[in-house]
């Protein structure tokens, strides 16, 4: 551990992007508030993915009303798997992830069993308004389960790990890759103690991994080596994340990506005020590669590929080979 | 541009002093008390007339400096009965609601009481039975028995009347519904020493709906002595102004009912020359300045214009060091809610109410609850607490248990309501630190606006919240690190 504070020098030398600086300069210039709801609503976003073949996880169907919930077992009766979650939710609160049926009841990703009342109440507190942002009445969006691809066994602690890449002006400039751990309580949030791993753009092999903003070598609860996690399909990964610029129109966006064993890369959620930590995990800042996408003489019709190439080549790691690697 | 909107903030300001000659620092000069009196009655319909005692032009402690009257409609003048200065108000007619008001500036001053004047008796009739007669007369020899002057027994015959291990003479003397400084006078009369009735005005800062304390004058033989009958202290305190001496009624009115007299007062840190200079010019800063609104207005001015110091704090506190507060704005709530309960009590009784609240909260989780319904059902156990907590409170005998319910409650519902939802969503640790957050924002701001120089400032120069305008604009601007972010990417100094 370093000392307990940082110079502010020290953080410009670095590039690092500060909240006040992300909101005025990014998000305020290359966001437009009217499209907000498009990321801030979880079915929007969803539809919308589809009606543009984003892959998304499948939307199996929607609760809007409290009437509903009463009959809610014939619709779940015969499903395996599945994920329920608040369209409004926020930092993985409220999602019930089901990964298997023991008779009646349900298994959640945990292994802990409930019945169909808990269920039931959980969809009713989604309806209230207990997940989303001050309590605004919500809808409950209930999609199919991501298989967990086999690159990611022994690193996770219950849920999908997921992949954090930031999007500006279509191009991707960072990538994370978030893992849930005992300590996170089976969530991919940082502050909650999930482990953020900075990925290269140009190959997603690992740079550097944080816990609780400190720098660890393997994961807390399986104890593997996180240097030796290497994502497969990286540029369908990359494609994938520049697609949500088109999707959406905004300028600054978070993308959530899952990869799925059989479907491939998935997207998640879009996030519109992605957060800093992004920066921790990967050792480094994002304003020059900010600056540096700003600088760039905005062709309209950059295409997708185009755009995911030019940073696997200018955001390359030059020694990714050599002594970077943990 | 903003430093553009800060310079003619200023500059105004400049101007504003230079014109009307308000200083930029407070407490170089006299106070200056207006006072607004507002007689409030209901008209029969027919002829109305009202007349309302005045203090007179020399006061102890106070000088009076302007007064006029504002009552469309009404016929008005000052006249003098038997020796007391009246304020006349006629119409030939009149029905429904009225309200007279008449305002005058009282300057402090430091001159002696002039009130060395002769015993006028006045005769106080209250009837008193053979038994209370007999009672009235045990009592004043037990009072005689310790004293030994005008003063001393009036001392001690407030003693005995407000002791509360009353006698029976005492008690039965009370049972009627005289009040204490009749009582007294009454008393006072049967042993032969002059007295008057004084109606008192406790002069208090951007206080509104206040009424006059009836208080009592003896003569000791020399002169006037004022004594509060209710702790029997003598002397006149500092801030009480003597509204009404002796004479007849503080208000008549005839061809109306429900009369009443009410009183709100604000102090100016004017000088009492110059704040008449601008008062009379017509220059355009009086007419523009606060000053020209009615007293009742003012004082709520006067807490108004020290929101954007609020204002700008919040956004200090968030932008620059990074603090979490919940709720962007409810931290100035909180501190203006401490303006008026002064700031322990404030948040002890602030911090107590919010923790029980959390705490039946918890309870109320367990119910399986709407979340609608478990939040109105919050805000009305909250009301409870509150009630709970004042009426304890005053049992014991603590003011803190009165301040609570000066407390918004709607402040402290929102709060709990807030905090609650932030408990569901982001766990304990959450509400502590957004909790300590608002609070200590809650207690700068508090701090800040209740210094006298901003005090002074904001309200005597109203432009000078275009300078925090300014500010909190520039601020909206700041791109650079935040306090806490120096912390919050500490480890970056290892890679
Ligand atoms: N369809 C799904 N299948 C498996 N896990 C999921 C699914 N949807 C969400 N999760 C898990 O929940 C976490 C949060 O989901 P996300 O949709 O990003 O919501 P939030 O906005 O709350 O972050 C993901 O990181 C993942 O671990
Ligand atoms: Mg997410």
């Amino acid at each position: 551990m370093g000392m307990a504070w940082i110079k502010p020098a020290r953080l410009r030398e670095l590039g690092m992007l500060g909240m006040n600086c992300r909101n005025v300069e990014f998000i305020n210039r290359y966001n437009d508030r009217r499209l907000y709801p498009l990321v801030d609503n979880k079915l929007k976003t969803k539809l919308l993915a589809q009606e543009y073949d984003v892959p998304t996880p499948r939307l199996q169907f929607v609760v809007r009303e409290q009437h509903e919930i009463s009959h809610i077992n014939r619709q779940l009766q015969d499903r395996e798997t599945f994920v329920l979650k608040p369209a409004k939710g926020s930092g993985g609160k409220g999602i019930l992830v089901v990964i298997g049926r023991a008779g009646e009841r349900f298994i959640k990703s945990s292994g802990a069993e409930i019945g169909i009342a808990d269920v039931r109440r959980h969809m009713s507190n989604i309806l209230a308004g207990l997940y989303s942002l001050g309590g605004a009445s919500d809808v409950v969006i209930i999609e199919d389960l991501i298989a967990f691809d086999e690159c990611f066994a022994g690193y996770s602690h219950e849920g999908v790990p997921d992949i954090r890449i930031i999007v500006f002006r279509g191009y991707p400039v960072m990538a994370m890759l978030r893992l849930a751990t005992h300590a996170s309580d089976g969530k991919a949030n940082l502050h909650q103690g999930a482990v953020g791993l900075g990925l290269a753009m140009n190959n997603g092999a690992c740079l550097n991994a944080v816990q609780f903003s400190r720098q660890i070598e393997s994961h807390p609860d399986t104890g593997r080596a996180l240097s030796d996690i290497c994502i497969s399909g990286w540029r369908e990964i990359l494609l994938l994340a520049a697609q949500c610029h088109e999707m959406t129109g905004l300028g600054y966006i978070g993308t959530d990506l899952v990869l799925d064993k059989y479907l491939g890369p998935q997207m998640l959620e879009l996030n519109a005020r992605p957060g800093l930590s992004i920066q921790i995990a990967n050792g480094r800042g994002l304003l020059p590669r900010l600056r540096h996408v700003e600088s760039l003489k905005h062709r309209r019709h950059v295409s997708v590929e185009h755009r995911v190439d030019y940073v696997m080549r200018e955001f390359a790691e030059p020694d990714t080979l050599e002594g970077r690697v943990l | 541009m903003l430093v553009l909107l800060a310079s003619c903030a200023i500059l105004v300001a400049v101007l504003r002093h230079m014109e009307t000659g308000i200083p930029f620092i407070p407490g170089q000069e006299r106070s200056v008390w207006l006072i607004e009196a507002r007689v409030d009655f209901m008209a029969k319909g027919g002829a109305v007339s009202a007349s309302l005692s005045l203090p007179d032009k020399q006061l102890p402690g106070f000088e009076l400096y302007e007064e006029q009257s504002a009552s469309p409609g009404y016929g008005f003048s000052i006249v003098r009965e038997y020796g007391d200065r009246r304020a006349e108000w006629t119409k030939r007619e009149a029905l429904a609601e009225q309200s007279l008001y008449y305002s005058a500036q009282f300057v402090a001053s430091d001159k002696v009481d002039p009130a060395t004047a002769d015993p006028v008796r006045e005769h106080h009739p209250i009837y008193w039975d053979d038994a209370q007669e007999l009672a009235a007369g045990q009592v004043l020899s037990r009072a005689r028995e310790t004293s030994s002057s005008a003063r001393s027994l009036t001392r001690e015959l407030i003693k005995l009347l407000s002791s509360p291990s009353s006698d029976q003479n005492t008690a039965l003397l009370r049972s009627d519904q005289t009040s204490q400084a009749e009582l007294l006078m009454r008393l006072l009369d049967r042993a032969g020493i002059a007295t008057r009735s004084v109606m008192g005005l406790y002069l208090e800062d951007a206080r509104r709906r206040q009424v006059l304390t009836p208080m009592v004058e003896i003569h000791t033989g020399e002169h006037w002595l004022l004594f509060n009958p209710e702790t029997g202290e003598t002397g006149v305190p500092l801030n009480l102004l003597l509204w009404h001496r002796g004479g007849v009624s503080v208000l008549d009115v005839t061809g109306g009912r429900n009369s009443r007299v009410s009183f709100s007062m604000i102090r100016q840190t004017v000088p009492a020359r110059q704040l008449a200079k601008a008062q009379n010019s017509d220059s355009i800063f009086s007419r523009l300045g606060v000053h020209s609104l009615p007293i009742e207005e003012q004082s709520m001015f006067k807490l108004l214009l020290l929101l954007p110091l609020g204002a700008a704090v919040v956004v200090f506190m968030r932008v620059m060091i990074g603090l979490q507060t919940a709720g962007t704005f409810m931290p100035i709530l909180i501190s203006l809610a401490f303006l008026q309960t002064s700031l322990l009590p404030g948040l002890i009784s602030f911090i107590s109410v919010v923790g029980i609240g959390l705490v039946l909260r918890s309870y109320l989780s367990r119910l399986d609850l709407l979340l609608v319904a478990r939040i109105a059902t919050l805000i009305v156990l909250v009301i409870f607490v509150i009630s709970a907590l004042s009426i304890i409170g005053y049992q014991m005998g603590y003011s803190t248990g009165m301040t609570i319910t000066f407390f918004p409650m709607i402040i402290i519902a929102w709060t709990i309501e807030r905090m609650s939802i932030l408990w569901e969503e982001e766990g304990p640790h959450e509400v502590l630190i957004q909790g300590g957050g608002s609070l200590v924002v809650a207690v700068i701001a508090y701090l800040l606006m209740q210094s006298p120089l901003l005090k002074h400032l904001s309200f005597n120069f109203p432009e000078l919240n275009l300078v925090l305008l300014a500010l909190i604009l520039a601020m909206g601007q700041y791109t650079g690190y935040k306090l806490s972010e120096l912390r919050r990417f500490r480890a970056m100094d290892d890679i």
